[in-house]
């Protein structure tokens, strides 16, 4: 498996119609989840996610993909 | 300031009711509308198309000032298509399908708003706001059923239960006239539904925009253009977008810290176009403003005998063009279950749907709306870095590019949750569920090349799928004539690859097939079809039991 970067969200038993809505319905509940933090908070809850999705995700190749091209950024 | 349209003056005249020797009250109205500006327009027209003689009062007598609403789509066309009026409409304004989203200095992402071939009109086209209520204007003129008076101005209203009592004051004095039903398209500010004492809920948000119109000559192509941090004007956003006569729309965002009066001088204004388009450009202000904006709706839009649309009813932000869109919508929706209503073939309790129906619509326009606003003025710095983060990663991966949120244009509603919908008890394909929107698709017909929205629309109609019309068997064309006979009418429309339908039936060629490929069509099925153009039913054969019940279902008759 190599790292999926490809539009991938969904929610099981959810029709949609239009293609932007489940990535919109993602990306509300992310930055829902930091409404009301202050700016440390938001680092370690963040940090906490990162950790808990990368443990879903298992394969470290994948998960080294992934910081790869997200430390591109930095 | 430049002024590329000149106002049209609209003549206001003595209303009847003021009339010499005329009684007080002359008796009572079937429907008055109040507001004509592109939705109370817009529900007068089509009322007036359903042959219900209409009154539409209007406290001003000109269109509207400055281009405000520019952004018309796909779905409004269509209805506009229904009323008359969008001919004219493309043809002034400027077609456009394609945007484009840039980050700082480079395009990160870009969307085609109507990516499939075969549809009759584009994903958008703006048009000045007052060329809108301009056509609208002529064709309410040009329909002998509506008394359209400038000048009017409702002062008080009173729901009697069996009708509304309106006191109306003009230039000649005021006067009071009843109606059986009020149709409310006065605006944002709506004073009736101040007068009412009814609440309106959701929230403001803490941001300036800048509006400048500016006449150019410029070859920028037909698209629109988003910028997030541009260097010209950082860490805000930028929007440029093409209208008609050479007018381009920019919009600035600010924050919140700025003063408007100051913000709206030309000489704060130019500067920044200037930083913009470069020096070398020139250019001409044609109409600058200030805005802030509110995402809320009315709890209900039918109140008694009230029935509340458009921006007085619910108001998004502008991301997205789904203010003036939406409203058409509205009058698309009310405007066949007030007829039916007003027939005395269906109950009130229809009416009760239209509120359901677009309260389901307006709150998914909020959404949507909330959700570009988020994404175009982050409220924290986490919520920025996110967005940034975004942006940083749309040009290499695609996953990212469908995360960018520059606005979701106005498209309209799948109505999947509506009672008047029968659930399907087959399997289709696609997206033509039960509430939805048609899709267009183009065809033949007695009447040459046309297209299925075309034909479509103003009265229940049955799709019947038939590779070969003339193999449509007599019972089926007997039950066919029944439906059209009845209390509420359904025509019948065959839509085959060939041949000619029994006497009676009108048949659809689906020259290109897309009617069969976006419908899930197969021989002997059958759609039901709302009078605004949306699925009520499906089967895949005539029964027309099923058929009765399904129309019974979708006018609250069952």
């Amino acid at each position: 498996m190599s790292l999926n970067t490809d539009p991938n969200f969904f929610t099981p038993g959810k029709r949609y119609f239009r293609a932007f809505s489940p990535g919109d319905d993602f990306y509300e509940a992310l930055i829902d989840m930091h409404r009301e933090l202050t700016d440390e908070q938001s680092a370690m809850v963040n940090a906490r996610l990162i950790l808990l999705l990368a443990n879903h995700i298992g394969d470290i190749a994948v998960l080294r993909e992934a910081m790869k091209i997200a430390r591109e950024g930095a | 300031m430049l002024s590329t349209y000149q106002y049209p003056k609209f003549e206001y005249r003595r209303p009847p009711e003021l009339a010499e020797g005329r009684a007080a009250s002359e008796g009572r109205y079937p429907v008055v509308v109040v507001g004509a500006g592109p939705v109370g327009l817009a529900a007068a027209i089509d009322l007036a198309i359903h042959g219900v003689p209409v009154v539409l009062l209007d406290n001003d007598d000109t269109v509207s000032i400055g281009s405000r609403g520019v952004c018309y789509a796909k779905r409004a066309l269509e209805i506009m298509d229904r009323l008359g009026c969008a001919e004219e409409m493309v043809r002034k304004g400027v077609s456009w399908n394609v945007g484009r989203t840039f980050f700082r200095e480079q395009e990160v992402f870009n969307f085609n708003l109507c990516p499939e071939p075969d549809h009759h009109r584009p994903g958008m086209i703006n048009l000045q706001q007052y060329y809108l209520e301009e056509y609208l204007v002529r064709r309410a003129q040009s329909l002998p059923n509506i008394d359209l008076r400038w000048k009017n101005n409702v002062i008080a209203v009173t729901d009697h239960g069996e009708c509304v009592a309106l006191r109306v004051e003009t230039a000649d004095g005021a006067y009071s006239i009843d109606t059986e039903w009020l149709v409310v398209a006065d605006g944002a500010r709506s004073p009736i539904r101040h007068m009412m004492g009814l609440d309106i809920e959701g929230k403001i948000f803490m941001d300036r925009f800048l509006i400048a119109d500016v006449v150019m000559k410029a070859d920028y192509p037909t698209e629109r253009w988003f910028w997030f941090d541009p260097p010209f004007h950082p860490n805000q956003s930028v929007l440029l977008h093409r209208q008609a006569d050479n007018v381009w729309r920019i919009d600035f965002q600010l924050g919140w810290n700025v003063d408007p009066e100051e913000e709206k001088k030309p000489e704060n204004v130019i500067p920044r176009i200037k930083a913009m388009l470069g020096d070398d450009r020139e250019f001409e202000l044609e109409w600058v403003s200030v805005y802030t904006f509110q995402c809320r709706r009315m709890h209900e839009f039918r109140h008694g005998r009230l029935l509340f649309t458009g921006d007085a009813a619910h108001q998004v932000s502008p991301f997205g063009a789904r203010g003036a869109n939406s409203g058409i919508q509205d009058t698309d929706n009310l405007v066949w279950k007030l007829k039916l209503v007003l027939d005395g073939k269906a109950p009130a309790a229809l009416l009760d749907t239209y509120s359901e129906e677009r309260v389901a619509a307006a709150d998914e326009n909020l959404m949507n709306s909330t959700r570009s606003t988020d994404f175009i003025t982050p409220k924290s710095a986490t919520s920025r870095t996110f967005r940034n983060a975004v942006l940083g990663l749309a040009k290499d991966y695609p996953f990212a590019r469908a995360l960018v949120n520059s606005g979701r244009l106005s498209v309209p509603s799948f109505l999947v949750e509506s009672r008047l919908n029968t659930p399907d008890s087959e399997v289709f394909a696609g997206h033509m569920v039960p509430g939805a929107p048609m899709d267009d698709a183009p065809i033949e017909s007695a009447g040459g090349e046309q297209w299925l929205l075309q034909v479509a629309g103003n009265r229940f109609q049955l799709l019947y799928g038939m590779p070969d019309a003339g193999d449509v068997d007599a019972a089926t064309a007997t039950a066919c004539a029944e439906l059209a006979a009845g209390a509420i009418p359904v025509e019948t429309l065959v839509v085959a690859e060939r041949g000619q339908a029994p006497a009676g039936l009108r048949t659809l060629v689906d020259v290109k097939g897309r009617i069969r490929e976006r419908y899930d069509l197969k021989p002997g099925t059958c759609y039901l079809i709302r009078p605004d153009q949306h699925v009520a039913a499906r089967w895949r054969s005539f029964d027309l039991a099923k058929l009765r019940a399904a129309l019974a279902r979708a006018t609250c008759n069952a």
